[in-house]
């Protein structure tokens, strides 16, 4: 494998035309391998067909992977060193990985829909491939032999049978650059993918991957020694804090400064409705914002009372429709049918509520933009900031640090802009840190669905047709990367144009019923600027939801053709893992076939036992839950799981089962608590009394996970997938355990109470 | 009106002259005295990131004005034990790999290290009453336990 790609400049220096006025350039080293033309003194510009843009090895042969996605608290740095490391062929200890920095990695996308291995993870892959290979060849040209006659181990490249001719990585390489082109798919984002002529390991040759690698960041924060974003101080810093309207859509009339004369040396910055203070001490500004006094306007009510909310989206005039996903005419088909089940589903609108709010810390300079953010998308961070300042994406440089877990776009990006305003403002660094009410308030909102499905069912309890419908606001009222100020807070504030985009999803579980139709609608958002109600991606966006009806639906339709919901799911999904994952979350559970409940429950406390099964693209993940139902005080109490989880090759199990857990955990407390509250001017749910989420004595006690390892596929996304059938499972056991149907989310006590007196 | 105040934290004696004595001690401590934990979350004493033990007691420091910590003793998550000599509780988190983004970390480890000691063999449910209230928005509330489970169980 001799036809590696040189870059233009490498083939340049190689053919020695133009060696005098590259030299500086980087290809004057007496070092650099002459055959092979591999290895520069000087780093390539940072793209992503460079290798040096993936891989770098020091002199002490140690690696560093550059990784343009980041770690929202799952650990996924783990794997990718995992990954690197066996494809190199070095000691799992010998990697780091630097992530989300805009000055080293390529923009893969940053943390978004369970890429990080999937996508983000086959461009280090095949760049580590890479590596190898280069490294091979410079070790060949320097034993006068060929690749195919060197062995790798811990990173020591040895001919095969001589012991005595060895070389390490940091001998070859080290401090040095690859200066290797690699092949470009011309994309950025989630859909970046690199690769060189190197093939990477076959699965049977991986010795690091498949094992429980520890997270070393664990430790770090447990000794207090990690930086999360939050703690970044910059000499010269000014803290700032946001000023939000009372009333959602209110203008600022009039501004009060003498509100706050007591508080030492504090800015106001108002540009259009943005309100903000800025003082030297962070505890001045807290104040600040709290007291000063702010004249808004009393615009005409935003929305809805809050128990209208679905009656009025369905009165709506869509704004957008799509979806169709149809096969044969299930109408004709229904009307023909022996009987017609139809059934409607609710989903609220749903927080991110991040343990900490979004914090950015910026530094405006007259040619120059450095911003600290704990973003999960760093590349779009600097984008959006870039453009918000009129600035070249290049004179931006945005450093990734850890983060609250983000959950989708939250109020990081958000943050970001509002700090670049209030930092050029005042012409200094600002850290920029929100109060709670921002991060749970303020933030793009999960949007609030309504689902109506139906099926037919012949005379022979055959289920032959299935229709689907959702009327929703749109996945993307802002848009998910905050690349784009027009979808920020701060510039909807300030009066830039408003653009949204109508985007709704359907089931993605393959059930053959013959006939069926899936399709949706969105519904314009009911304040069109800077609304506290703006929609877009939270965690597995649209997925709890669509699935919630989905799945339910499916329970009642096994019910109602007299089967099983397992065997029912088995009969009709038309996807072997899919059955597969079924089959084994049924077997861990014991599961016995079931019926549905008759009469009024007896009892305090009332159990039961549900399934539900989720397809996000690659990944199937089947969860069977025991809840008990407490009658009197209407606690719904999941208490034990059975997770079935098939998402490809398994990086790394128990990181993956931890991974697991917190999305069950997380979806637990969406399906049971949370629910945006507003009034026709604001939204209420400001904190965690009137937002909240799931208490650890409502944690379940076990949660039994069996993970479908596919070796001969690639990791497809995790995370994600499992937060899918949460809800859904839940409303199964709890119909199973009192014979009654919760079609509307989240299962509240008072919900559950008042169905069952 | 300014106020002179001494605090005693992770063993370190410090005088601070506060221009604003409502300060909370949370802002005193990350901002004046530069550490990184603990963490602000909602600044309400709602959720716990901000916990330190004030004279031993697990505190929200995001609502604890500094003059009042005055002479106080105080313990943040950094002060309890070093990667050379864990606490057993950070041992036992680190065992479970406990958290994920670790955000709300504080809370929780705080809250653990004055469980242990007053209920080394707490049960599962005096577990779970210790901890009710705090937040952890990822959900690693079976790790958590697991390793508190770790020492209460060996006790």
């Amino acid at each position: 494998m001799n036809a590696i790609m040189l870059s233009r400049r490498k083939a340049l220096c190689a053919g020695g035309a133009l060696v005098i006025s590259f030299a500086t350039a980087g290809c004057s080293s007496s070092q650099t391998a002459a055959a092979t033309g591999i290895g520069g003194d000087t780093k390539p510009k940072l793209r992503p067909d460079q290798l040096d843009s993936w891989i770098a090895v020091r002199k002490d042969g140690s690696v560093i992977g550059y990784f343009g996605k980041v770690d929202v608290g799952l650990g996924i740095q783990v794997a990718i060193a995992q990954i690197i490391a066996d494809e190199l062929d070095v000691k799992f200890s010998d990697v780091s990985v630097v992530m989300g920095d805009t000055a080293t990695t390529v923009n893969q996308g940053g943390a978004s829909g369970s890429t990080g291995l999937e996508r983000g993870g086959v461009s280090v892959r095949n760049a580590a491939a890479q590596a190898r290979t280069s490294l091979l060849m410079l070790a060949a040209d320097k034993f006068g032999t060929t690749p195919d006659k060197l062995t790798v181990d811990n990173g020591v490249v040895t001919v095969a049978g001589n012991t005595g001719q060895s070389v390490s990585y940091g001998e070859l390489i080290g401090g040095r650059y690859f200066d290797v082109t690699l092949d470009w798919n011309k994309k950025i984002g989630n859909e970046l993918l690199v690769q060189g002529t190197a093939k990477p390991k076959d699965h049977a040759d991986y010795k690091i991957v498949g094992k429980s690698v520890p997270r070393a960041d664990i430790a770090n924060k447990l000794f207090g020694a990690e930086v999360f974003n939050t703690d970044m101080r910059v000499p010269g810093m000014l803290h700032g804090r946001m000023v939000r309207p009372t009333v959602a859509g209110a203008s600022v009339v009039k501004i009060h400064p003498e509100s706050i004369a007591s508080l030492p040396d504090v800015q106001i910055v108002h540009q259009g409705n943005l309100v903000g203070v800025v003082a030297p001490k962070e505890w001045t500004a807290v104040k600040a914002a709290r007291m000063l006094k702010v004249d808004w306007s009393s615009p005409p009510p935003a929305f809805p009372h809050q128990a209208d909310l679905y009656k009025a989206m369905q009165a709506a005039k869509p704004v957008g429709k799509g979806g169709p996903k149809a096969k044969g005419d299930p109408k004709a088909v229904m009307a023909a049918s022996a009987k017609t089940i139809d059934a409607t589903y609710l989903w609220p609108f749903q927080s991110h509520a991040s343990m900490g709010p979004a914090c950015t810390i910026v530094d405006v300079q007259p040619d120059h933009v450095t911003v600290w953010t704990g973003d999960q998308k760093p590349h779009y961070v600097r984008d959006g900031v870039a453009a918000l300042l009129n600035m070249k994406p290049e004179q931006v440089h945005a450093i990734w640090l850890r983060g609250p877990g983000s959950y989708g776009r939250n109020d990081g990006g958000d943050s970001a802009m509002d700090a670049a305003v209030l930092s050029k403002a005042v012409g200094k660094p600002v850290r920029l840190q929100y109060m709670r009410a921002d991060g749970t308030a303020w933030n793009p909102k999960g949007p609030a669905s309504v689902h109506k499905v139906s099926a037919g069912i012949d005379a022979n309890n055959n289920v032959v047709a299935y229709h689907y419908h959702s009327t929703a606001f749109s996945r993307e009222d802002i848009a998910s990367h905050p690349d784009d100020p027009t979808q920020s807070l701060a510039g909807q504030f300030m009066g830039m144009p408003v653009v949204s985009k109508a985007v709704f999803d359907v089931p993605g579980e393959t059930y053959d019923f013959g006939a069926e139709h899936l399709n949706w609608d969105v519904v314009p958002a009911l304040l069109d600027r800077a609304s506290p109600l703006r929609t877009s991606h939270l965690r597995d966006p649209l997925g709890p939801q669509i699935n919630f009806a989905s799945e339910c639906f499916m329970d009642e339709l096994a019910y109602a053709t007299n089967m099983d919901p397992v065997a029912f799911r088995v009969k009709y999904l038309n996807d072997k893992r899919g059955v597969a994952a079924i089959e084994a979350a049924a077997k861990a559970a014991n599961w016995q076939p079931r019926t549905p409940k008759t009469g009024k429950p007896q009892g305090a406390v009332l159990k039961g036992r549900g399934i539900a099964f989720a397809r996000r693209k690659d990944t199937r993940v089947a969860v069977i839950v025991d809840v008990e139902v407490d009658r009197h005080t209407g606690r719904v109490w999941p208490r034990h799981w059975f997770v079935a989880h098939d998402c490809g090759l398994v990086v790394n199990p128990d990181a993956l089962k931890l991974v697991i857990e917190g999305n069950i955990l997380h979806a637990t407390s969406r399906a049971l608590l949370e629910e945006v509250k507003f009034n026709p001017h604001m939204v209420t749910s400001v904190d965690w009394l009137s937002y909240p989420i799931l208490d650890i004595k409502d944690a379940p006690e076990t949660i039994n996970i069996t993970l479908l390892n596919h070796p001969d596929d690639m990791p497809r996304g995790a995370g994600e997938p499992s937060s899918r059938p949460v809800a859904s499972a839940i409303a199964n056991a709890v119909f199973d355990a009192t014979g009654v149907r919760f079609r509307q989310a989240p299962l509240t006590k008072d919900r559950v109470k008042a169905a069952l007196i | 009106m300014g106020k002179h105040v001494t605090l005693n934290v992770d063993g370190q004696s410090h005088e601070l002259d506060l221009a604003d004595p409502t300060t909370p001690l949370l802002y005193l401590l990350r901002d004046e005295l530069g550490l990184n934990n603990p963490h602000f979350g909602c600044g309400l004493s709602q959720c716990g990131a901000c916990t330190v033990h004030v004279n031993g007691t697990p505190m929200r420091s995001c609502v604890l004005p500094a003059a009042a910590a005055d002479g106080a003793t105080i313990t943040t998550l950094a002060g309890i034990g070093t990667a050379e000599h864990p606490h057993p509780v950070q041992q036992a988190f680190i065992d479970e790999q406990a958290f994920f983004c670790g955000y709300c970390m504080n809370g929780w480890v705080m809250t653990a290290v004055a469980l242990v000691k007053e209920k080394p063999r707490a049960t599962d449910a005096e577990i779970r009453e210790a901890f009710s209230g705090l937040k952890c928005r990822c959900g690693s509330h079976m790790s958590i336990i697991r390793a508190v489970k770790r020492l209460t169980e060996a006790a």
